[in-house]
């Protein structure tokens, strides 16, 4: 039967071809919007992931508070006998301390007065640990597009941007003027040994990256740590594993009398990101249904326009016999075959686009020129295994619902009338 | 009828009184107090934070309303770092890296010393009356000390504060209260003296607690150890070339 139905659709093109139009476009845009929707989302996961949250992170529960504040007056103290636990019980964990600070970065002229200054946003980084996962977490090797790795002392990698608007070259000192950790004034040289794109406007616009050896000196945070990072080993977060993480550790340490006993929070406990990842998780369905819903209509019209069109075919087969809900399902068959047909058209397609997308990209920079949150520049696409059958959902029912309503039309002729609508 | 003539007569002596004193003649009679030709101070700084308390003490030099010149003696990690303040442009020196670094825009905002006054508040006029018109609102005790209340909005739109609300000692003519507020009218910062003390024929604080209400601590305690007043201050003093000497 299905070999017939699909002779009598290829046959019969007008019957088949809009149908199956209609579900190969809903279909492509389905999966390329979920493609790129995951792309997007994903991306900006693993950026904040890498640059900000960790997988997990460790805090003082003080410094929690407000921890948008940087107040690394609150830091951790004894981060180091901290770290070295973490890393002792929770071995399969990569773990890293940071120091997030900000404050001013000024260039000195020949006299060494001020010669540009602009606020700086610092991160405190382990780059000259023997082992050290942070140059891999932060992709800092790749990322270099002038000068070098630091390699002595108070050397700094500073963004691209910002060493253009400040007129600062490789070799160059660099003050940096903030608070030490106890409230006193940090005047600190930097040399600058590299420049380096992220390829996010939030850390391009005015970021410097030093080695937290280094950033200890300048803030008088000897032993201590705005906070302590975790990552799993193969950099994928897992919502589960990091949740009970996050239950054990807080179990064992945190004191809620004790505002400078550690805290740890997961990825999704900090800044909202919870919600990013329920976004993440029913952003499929989302789409999904809302192409369905638009593609029913459009397809339930277009079963109505066929219905007209085969009116007399549909009166000659009543005549002859057949039975009305065997020709009700034959219908309905014949749109489970052109949503497949449709689906299938739709899916490659989509695909080919997200797969073109996941390597080249879209840039929309010049519209974040302004944005404080951790996205890429460049947009990619993400294919998924769900990419490939995520668009049969919306493009067989879409069909099917469609053809449903129309067909209910087939109900309403009355044999009485069919030879006299026939001689007409 | 009697009681007619002793009601129309405190309402007229009320009347002659509320006449006698206004809001702008009262913060002249304090920027008087305040403010004199050249003084030379020394201070302790004792800032409260949440895990610590650090002290500092300076040494300031300071001609009118538009030159200072402060050098930090104590702590060690603090010890010769020099200000300078001529008219509204503000430089540091630090020795630890040599540098002259002019404190400009966005850093102006920033704590001074992590205390809870900020460069701003450092670098502000020190006549309330150039800055403020006042409106008497009324008397209040503080302490024993009975005070005019007064409430001062802004005659400029730059000022670090738009309007504040100061309660003024009525015989000593200083402001031994005083509360900060934003455009919005959310209360920012709150001083208040807490001991005073005669020098030179002129009462003047001697303990005073800053406190950035936005923060939590318990605030900045400034100490006046030593003050003279109209004392011989080199020009040279209020040199950049001073910073690196």
């Amino acid at each position: 039967m299905i070999r017939f139905l699909i002779k009598g659709l290829l046959r019969d093109k007008s019957r088949s071809l809009f149908p199956v139009l209609t579900v190969s476009a809903g279909v492509f845009l389905t999966v390329f919007f979920y493609c790129f929707m995951q792309g997007v989302i994903g991306d900006f996961v693993r950026s904040t992931a890498q640059f900000n949250a960790g997988h997990v992170k460790i805090m003082t529960r003080a410094y929690n508070e407000l921890s948008d504040q940087i107040p690394n007056d609150l830091a951790i103290l004894g981060a180091g006998e901290l770290l070295a636990e973490m890393r002792e019980s929770e071995d399969k964990m990569i773990w890293t301390p940071r120091i997030r600070f900000g404050g001013l970065l000024d260039i000195p002229d020949e006299q060494g007065e001020t010669r540009a200054q602009s606020p700086v946003m610092g991160l405190g980084v382990d780059l000259m640990g023997k082992d050290t996962p942070e140059i891999e977490i932060l992709n800092l090797e790749k990322s270099i597009v002038r000068g070098s790795m630091p390699k002595g002392k108070n050397e700094i990698l500073i963004s691209e941007d910002f060493a253009k608007k400040l007129g600062v070259s490789i070799g160059e000192t660099a003050t940096l003027i903030g608070s030490t950790m106890y409230g006193g004034m940090a005047v600190y040289n930097f040399k600058i040994a590299g420049m380096v794109r992220f390829g996010m406007v939030a850390l391009d616009r005015s970021t410097v990256i030093a080695d937290i050896q280094d950033v200890r000196s300048a803030l008088d945070m000897s032993d201590g740590a705005s906070e302590i990072l975790g990552f799993t080993p193969n950099m994928m977060y897992d919502e589960e594993e990091m949740t009970e993480l996050v239950k054990d550790f807080n179990g064992e340490f945190s004191r809620k009398e004790d505002e400078f006993s550690p805290v740890m929070l997961s990825l999704s406990e900090q800044g909202g990101f919870g919600e990013y990842f329920n976004m993440a998780k029913s952003m499929g369905s989302i789409v999904v249904l809302v192409f369905m819903f638009a593609m029913s209509i459009v397809l339930w019209n277009s079963g109505l326009l066929n219905s007209l069109r085969r009116y007399g075919e549909i009166g000659v087969r009543l005549a002859m016999g057949e039975p009305k809900g065997a020709l009700y399902r034959r219908t309905i068959a014949e749109s489970v075959v052109t949503g497949i047909i449709g689906s299938v058209i739709g899916t490659i397609l989509g695909l080919a686009i997200s797969y073109y997308l996941e390597h080249v990209g879209m840039d929309f920079s010049s519209m974040m020129k302004t944005s404080s949150v951790l996205l890429p520049d460049v947009y990619r696409a993400r294919v998924t295994t769900t990419s490939y059958i995520i668009g049969f959902i919306p493009g067989v029912l879409a069909s099917v619902i469609g053809t449903m309503f129309a067909g209910i039309g087939i109900y309403k002729r009355k044999t009485a009338q069919l030879f006299k609508e026939l001689e007409v | 009828m009697k009681i007619l003539i002793v009601f129309i007569l405190l309402f007229s002596c009320n009347s002659l009184y509320a006449g006698e004193i206004t809001g702008n003649e009262i913060l002249k009679r304090i920027d008087s107090n305040y403010v004199s030709e050249n003084r030379r101070s020394v201070s302790t700084m004792i800032v409260k934070g949440r895990r610590s308390t650090r002290t500092m003490k300076a040494q300031s030099w300071i001609q009118g309303e538009e030159k200072s010149f402060s050098e930090y003696l104590s702590p060690p990690r603090e010890k010769g770092t020099k200000m300078l303040k001529l008219g509204d442009e503000l430089w540091i020196y630090s020795p630890s890296t040599d540098r002259i670094i002019k404190i400009a825009g966005h850093m102006l905002k920033q704590s001074l010393m992590g205390s809870d006054v900020s460069y701003e508040d450092f670098m502000e006029d020190n006549k309330l009356g150039n800055m403020y018109d006042a409106e008497l609102k009324g008397e209040e005790f503080m302490g024993r000390r009975n005070c005019y209340v007064l409430e001062l909005s802004a005659k400029k739109d730059d000022l670090a504060y738009h309007s504040r609300k100061i309660w003024v000692d009525m015989e000593r003519y200083l402001p031994l209260k005083e509360e900060r507020y934003a455009k919005s009218g959310k209360l920012l910062k709150t001083f208040v003296i807490t001991e005073v003390f005669k020098v030179g024929g002129r009462w003047y604080p001697k303990k005073m607690v800053f406190k950035d209400v936005l923060q939590k601590g318990s605030g900045t305690e400034f100490i006046i150890d030593s003050i003279e007043f109209d004392v011989k201050i080199p020009a040279h003093v209020f040199s950049k070339a001073s910073l690196r000497r």
